[in-house]
């Protein structure tokens, strides 16, 4: 999984040139995934204002703002991508232009198979 | 729906001749795998409901012919340009060849498939999902599942992968001689990925993953039956066989991995490991010696121990000593270090993980660490067992294996409240 992180200032700070230029990065990035097919799922996050946090307390839940209205980044997209390696993945992460202000994580997400040990 | 059995077995056995039919007429690997694609799905429709048609495998070839023509039709017309393969098609209705050339075709369609499906310029998840769909007939929608992506993801990767095999200009015969056996080691390690991927246990989709296993057999047994005197083919079949057999006792009913030495042997499947034997014991005494081979020995050495503390390690020993030669990489290395360590104690085999401390492709591996545990365990050092349980447990990317060592690692806690 390829995590991008940031806030909204950031995304926010960027000339509307060049935010298009991001976008369309985004787009040509994820168009040569699908035809790769490598890509499995990619989801973008609505503002932080929206975010809720669940509680249980005493078996009811309780119901709050986001704590990530305070947090200074946030989860703001993330891609699925199955891909042959981690290398592969490293160098898919490389091309997402946010790896140029924010950094980008490379999460390998947990397997339901396994051998003896 | 869910096709019956029967049905379901037949159109798998059929897909490699009726695509060869196919590709030798018109040509256009891409189009007419698409196309018997489309006759398999049919035929799984109708066939359950209405019975079996005559000539099962002319019925497919007819209704794909049919998917082809029209295709190539349409693409004609767009073209606006005359195309002399798909205008002798429509002029030629019967496809079936002479009954005489019929068993050898089918033996060298599915040959020559396979080649084709696991060609080297593509990535091995490419020949995976390729060789899944047109020498094993599954669809892409089983695919997908059995590997948990969603079916466009998996749709994408085989149509990928059939583009690049039409920009190597790869043609539907068997690859030169001189290049054979290179080629058909690559099939053969396409196959081991395939079984691999359905051995790996699996909470929930289990059913999914063992058809996976079923699949690299069955067809691991077709080219063993077209190539009998090949020892890797059988090597790589014996192998099968003989892991496969254990798998009733590998992991408990709540889907937890239940190591080697504490498996209830009796849940065992002894059909297959008599044949098992039976095959690797005949090809050891024939051929060359290769790395399915040897695993396969390894493997039957194992099933052959009615209990755990029977095993013949100093045999094992010897096999490892032979394979890493034949085949050195650091998993063989580790494996070796288990032997060694049973042979002549943990310590031997904790100098020997030494080794691999260095050698940074496995250094940082899961199974390093979950080796080295045992070992430890096995030699009393149950502090620095649980540290190296620990490590192996984060780790691994595996959650049957984190629950496992994770296990392992807190029972050695109870056992010594201090820590």
């Amino acid at each position: 999984m390829l995590v991008i992180y940031g806030n909204e200032d950031l995304w926010t700070s960027f000339p509307e040139k060049e935010w298009k230029e991001v976008v369309a990065a985004h787009d040509t990035f994820q168009r040569e995934l699908t035809e790769t097919g490598e890509l499995v799922r990619v989801e973008g996050l609505t503002d932080a204002e929206n975010a809720k946090v669940v509680r249980v307390a005493d078996g009811v839940p309780v119901v709050t703002d986001g704590p990530y209205l305070e947090a200074k980044e946030y989860m703001g997209s993330f891609f699925v991508v199955d891909c042959e390696s981690i290398e592969r993945a490293i160098e898919l992460a490389a091309r997402l232009p946010m790896a140029r202000f924010n950094g980008v994580e490379v999460w390998p997400l947990m397997d339901h198979g396994g051998t003896e040990m | 729906m869910r096709t019956d059995a029967r049905v379901e077995d037949l159109l798998r056995r059929l897909a490699p001749p009726v695509l060869g039919a196919l590709v030798r007429r018109y040509g256009h690997f891409d189009l007419c795998e698409d196309a018997v694609q489309e006759a398999l799905l049919a035929a799984a429709v109708h066939w359950p409901d209405e019975g079996l048609p005559d000539s099962p495998k002319g019925w497919l070839i007819k209704v794909a012919s049919r998917r082809m023509t029209d295709q190539l039709r349409s693409e004609q017309a767009r073209r606006r340009r005359e195309d002399t393969t798909a205008a002798a098609a429509t002029t030629n209705e019967t496809l079936e060849p002479a009954v005489g050339d019929e068993a050898v075709a089918d033996r060298d369609d599915t040959l020559t498939l396979l080649f084709l499906c696991c060609h080297p310029e593509l990535s091995p998840a490419s020949q995976i999902a390729l060789t899944l769909r047109a020498v094993g007939g599954l669809t892409t929608a089983e695919i997908a599942h059995a590997f948990f992506v969603p079916e466009a993801t998996m749709a994408q990767r085989i149509s990928r992968a059939k583009q690049r095999i039409r920009a190597t200009g790869a043609s539907f015969h068997l690859p030169p001689e001189p290049e054979r056996a290179e080629r058909l080691r690559v099939v053969l390690h396409v196959l081991y990925l395939i079984f691999n991927e359905g051995y790996t246990t699996s909470t929930g989709s289990s059913l999914q993953r063992s058809e996976l296993t079923g699949e690299a057999i069955r067809l691991t047994r077709a080219i063993h039956r077209l190539l009998p005197d090949d020892g890797e083919v059988a090597g790589l079949l014996a192998l099968m066989l003989l892991t496969d057999a254990r798998r009733p006792a590998r992991t408990s009913s709540d889907g937890d991995l239940i190591p080697l030495e504490e498996q209830d042997r009796a849940r065992w499947d002894q059909d297959l490991i008599n044949e098992g034997v039976t095959l690797i014991t005949r090809t050891l005494a024939t051929g060359p010696i290769g790395q399915y081979q040897l695993q396969a020995a390894i493997a039957a050495v194992h099933d052959e121990a009615p209990r755990a503390e029977d095993t013949d390690w100093r045999e094992i020993l010897a096999l490892y000593e032979l394979l890493e030669r034949v085949a050195p990489n650091p998993m063989v290395t580790l494996n070796r270090a288990i032997a060694v360590a049973m042979v002549q104690g943990p310590q031997a085999g904790l100098d020997l993980l030494g080794v691999l401390d260095a050698d940074d492709r496995i250094a940082h591996h899961h199974r390093l660490h979950a080796v080295r545990a045992h070992l430890l365990e096995l030699g009393g050092d149950r502090v620095a067992a649980r540290l190296s349980y620990r490590t192996a447990a984060r780790r691994t990317a595996s959650l049957p294996e984190r629950r496992y060592l994770e296990a392992r690692a807190a029972r050695l806690a109870r056992c010594d409240p201090s820590n």
